[in-house]
């Protein structure tokens, strides 16, 4: 007989439940390395087919899966089953409204993350025949603020973005400081102008939850720092 | 649920729809919103769309670590082609390159950059220097996240330019009236419930169809649905039968590790440590174009040299270009082998095998992403208002292989220039050509039925099936028994389709109706993979026959396009290949050494 983890899913369909409910699900591991959205395909192609999740690219690139996962905010398909203490309780990410099961309802984190104006403002105009010049240096500022993934595992981990309904939270802040901290941007005046605000950055109590959240590795909370000195640092 | 009068049809209009926000979508989207009312529709939210997962790198002839033209980029595309590449879209595309890149970076695209502030430029497969002499720095890089740079950085312009999206709508069929394509039909996925796109001109963007196999590099959303719709709307769709196999996806789970590793000088070795690509390719090794690799890697496995228990495997050894250099420039790559094959790349080398990463074919069109028919006999026409860019569609820049960075290249030049031709198109229009009576009924039904099915048939185990038998009798090399086999069984699995049934009958997040939708679509193209493949007696690029091991350009120069007749059968079609380039002298089939 095939080992068998046991899935506890958090199941709501707004068509029917009055409350949400725990369902358990009993998933075969068939190969070493099985993913968490490995088990969830597993329930949904061959248990019940009613369940309902996000995914895409299945290697941690598309942010679709962000998943709470025993307790912490994850994504599903670079989440190794066997790292996690049986049974795997699976919810949707924190704070967000529940659109059916593991689905959430993103509006607000993204309009968050339209906020701060997420794309490079120009005023020079570029060279017409080659790219703009950028030196590795300043180019390395950027490593660490590009690679976000728009999963919403940090900002739905802060207890400051549960509490504060309009605070904008760490992954619309990263972004902020991704351009802010482009050589090529010259929009850093409006964005800090955004982001210097009671919902903005000064929201922002270093509880560190992004960081462990992140799968990415990024550090949202050393952005804010930046957002934060730089701030500072123009207006005295 | 269960009747007609418990789902309402929407109808919204605009000028331009598009369908698909990968990169083509999105490019396309940019160009045309400037001039019209423009929309977008998106099965999934923007960011995670597949383009997002593209590693290495795009081409183009920027000459920054070295001199550089577009005319040996053009020649390296059609000798990846293996000459079926229609060689007026390629040397449209690679003069359009270094221009297309130029643009990226001014959107903010963060690309790695060399000491002087320059992009970064590296070697990739099959690209060359003065026609072949030797391997070239053309690929230009995001570290090895350049789909991610590229694919946020265009919504981030998107966003900008206050695009209008429509997210989380699966697409489900085309509506034609009066010889036009007049726009879709689509399933709202969040809430449930029907809406009609009424558009001037339609663009389908909807990406690549690798997720019929079962090993393969492809995201979840890959099912080729753009394909589906092509079909049923009795349009053809183009060379199907060739499906690129990737010579690096990740042994047991076919996630992608980039080309960009042997472009910076990793290689692949067998189970005595040989350096096989030597015997295949001596000029430029593991640098010759995918095909030729991946090919090599399946006879090295065939013929005992395989590594691992099972000998099923070959490993790329990385571990010598040191350390810092992967932590720089293949960061991604070394997450990638460290979650899904346990390795430390900076020090033992990762277990991969040929996996199915792309396909060159797809809905026809000209350079202009003008949808096109016609035969040997009759000269391609567009088909009026209705566009195809990206990986669904076939130009075709690929034709018979695809080299590695020319699929970002191609996306970004036929997605602006369809978003523009589309523009145009809509303007010379007076009015919308009006949908037919009862617009988008066959998809409705379809739908309706499923929700009313009492079919015990599931889509999963039928999937499974297909994705299996893919992968056993339409992979690496093909046989006329094999194809044989393969086509009775997507017979047998069409058969047993009639009989699905669906668990999940609610509205809102129906993941099980939309998997299922795709699968319909997948059972229908995968047919005609297979009989274009069974019907194609020669060997080309990634199209190789055990018993036709040989290129025949006397019989085969010329593209396969196949027809869903109303009965279901596939009917098969052959149009010429565009031998003829814009303003240089055509590159004749030749030999293809590496």
């Amino acid at each position: 007989m095939a080992k068998t983890v046991t899935f506890i899913i958090f199941r709501y369909n707004p068509e029917k439940d009055k409350r949400p409910y725990y369902k358990e699900y009993k998933v075969e591991i068939r190969r070493p390395g099985m993913m968490v959205l490995d088990g969830l395909n597993q329930i949904r192609w061959e248990q019940d087919g009613t369940l309902a999740y996000r995914r895409s690219c299945r290697e941690g690139v598309c942010g679709s899966d962000g998943l709470n996962i025993n307790g912490v905010n994850m994504l599903s398909c670079i989440t190794h089953i066997e790292d996690l203490k049986s049974p795997i309780v699976i919810q949707p990410l924190p704070s967000l409204p529940v659109i059916k099961d593991l689905v959430v309802d993103f509006t607000d984190f993204f309009n968050k993350y339209y906020i701060v104006k997420p794309y490079l403002i120009t005023k020079t105009p570029p060279p017409s025949d080659r790219e703009r010049l950028q030196s590795p240096e300043d180019r390395k500022k950027l490593d660490g603020l590009y690679e976000c993934i728009l999963c919403a595992c940090c900002s739905t981990s802060c207890p400051s973005f549960w509490a504060d309904p309009d605070y904008l939270g760490p992954a619309a802040l990263l972004k902020a400081w991704r351009f802010i901290a482009d050589s090529r941007d010259e929009g850093s005046d409006e964005r800090l102008e955004i982001v210097n605000d009671r919902h903005g950055v000064w929201r922002c109590h270093t509880i560190l939850n992004c960081i462990e959240a992140c799968p990415k590795q990024l550090n949202p909370t050393e952005a804010i720092a930046n957002l934060k000195k730089t701030i500072v640092q123009r207006k005295f | 649920m269960g009747n007609n009068s418990a789902f309402d049809v929407v109808i919204h209009k605009h000028d331009v729809i598009i369908v698909g926000a990968g990169g083509a979508g999105l490019r396309a989207a940019l160009e045309a919103s400037k001039v019209v009312n423009t929309a977008v529709i998106s099965q999934v939210f923007p960011t995670r769309s597949h383009t997002v997962s593209a590693q290495g790198g795009i081409a183009a002839s920027l000459s920054n670590m070295e001199p550089d033209s577009w005319l040996w980029h053009m020649f390296d595309t059609v000798k990846g082609s293996d000459y079926l590449g229609d060689q007026d879209a390629i040397e449209f595309m690679c003069r359009m390159a270094p221009e297309i890149v130029i643009e990226l970076e001014h959107m903010g695209m963060p690309f790695s950059r060399i000491e002087n502030g320059k992009i970064f430029q590296r070697k990739f497969g099959g690209h060359t220097k003065d026609f072949g002499k030797d391997a070239i720095q053309r690929t230009c890089a995001a570290a090895d996240r350049t789909g991610h740079a590229m694919l946020h950085t265009l919504f981030e312009q998107c966003v900008k330019n206050q695009v209008v999206f429509y997210n989380e709508f699966f697409a489900i069929d085309l509506i034609m009236n009066e010889g036009h394509v007049v726009g879709v039909l689509a399933w709202d996925i969040v809430n449930g419930g029907f809406h009609i796109f009424h558009a001037k001109a339609t663009m389908l963007a909807t990406g690549g169809y690798g997720r019929c196999y079962k090993t393969t590099s492809n995201a979840h959303i890959c099912t080729g649905d753009g394909l589906g719709m092509t079909l049923r709307a009795g349009l053809p769709v183009e060379d199907l039968e060739f499906v690129q196999f990737h010579p690096t996806g990740i042994y047991g789970v076919g996630n992608l590790i980039t080309e960009g590793v042997r472009g910076e000088g990793g290689y692949l070795i067998n189970k005595d440590g040989e350096r096989f690509m030597k015997r295949y390719a001596p000029r430029v090794m593991d640098l010759a174009s995918r095909d030729v690799v991946s090919r090599a890697m399946a006879e090295e496995i065939r013929n005992g040299r395989g590594c691992g228990p099972r000998g099923d495997y070959i490993l790329l050894k990385l571990d010598h270009i040191g350390a810092d250099v992967i932590h720089e420039r293949l960061p991604g790559i070394w997450e990638l082998a460290y979650v899904f094959a346990g390795i430390d790349c900076t020090k033992e080398p990762i277990p991969v095998v040929p996996t199915v990463h792309y396909c060159m074919g797809g809905i026809p069109t000209n350079y202009y992403a003008e949808v096109v028919v016609g035969n040997m006999e009759t000269p391609e026409t567009p088909v009026k208002g209705f566009y195809a860019a990206g990986e669904c569609a076939c130009v075709s820049v690929h034709g018979a292989n695809r080299l590695g960075s020319n699929s970002l290249l191609d996306i970004m030049v036929f997605g602006k220039v369809g978003g523009h031709r589309m523009a145009e198109f809509a303007e010379s229009l007076p009015e919308h050509v009006p949908l037919p009576e009862n617009p988008g009924k066959n998809g409705i039904e379809r739908v309706i039925n499923l929700f009313n099915s009492n079919g015990k048939e599931r889509m999963g185990p039928i999937w499974e099936e297909l994705k299996e038998s893919m992968d056993a009798n339409c992979g690496v090399f093909r046989t006329e028994e094999t194809l044989t086999k393969q086509k009775a069984i997507v017979d047998v699995l069409i058969r047993r389709f009639k009989n699905v049934g669906i668990d999940d009958k609610s509205k809102v997040y129906n993941l099980d109706l939309v998997e299922t939708l795709e699968l319909e679509n997948m059972l229908e193209y995968s047919k005609a993979i297979v009989e274009g493949a069974l019907a194609r007696t020669e060997s080309r690029g990634s199209h190789y026959r055990d018993d036709y091991p040989k290129r025949d350009d006397v019989n085969w120069l010329k593209h396969t396009l196949a027809y869903l007749e109303e009965d279901g059968s596939i009917r098969l079609d052959y149009k010429p290949v565009r031998l003829k380039p814009l303003t240089v002298e055509p590159f004749m089939p030749a030999e293809r050494v590496y």
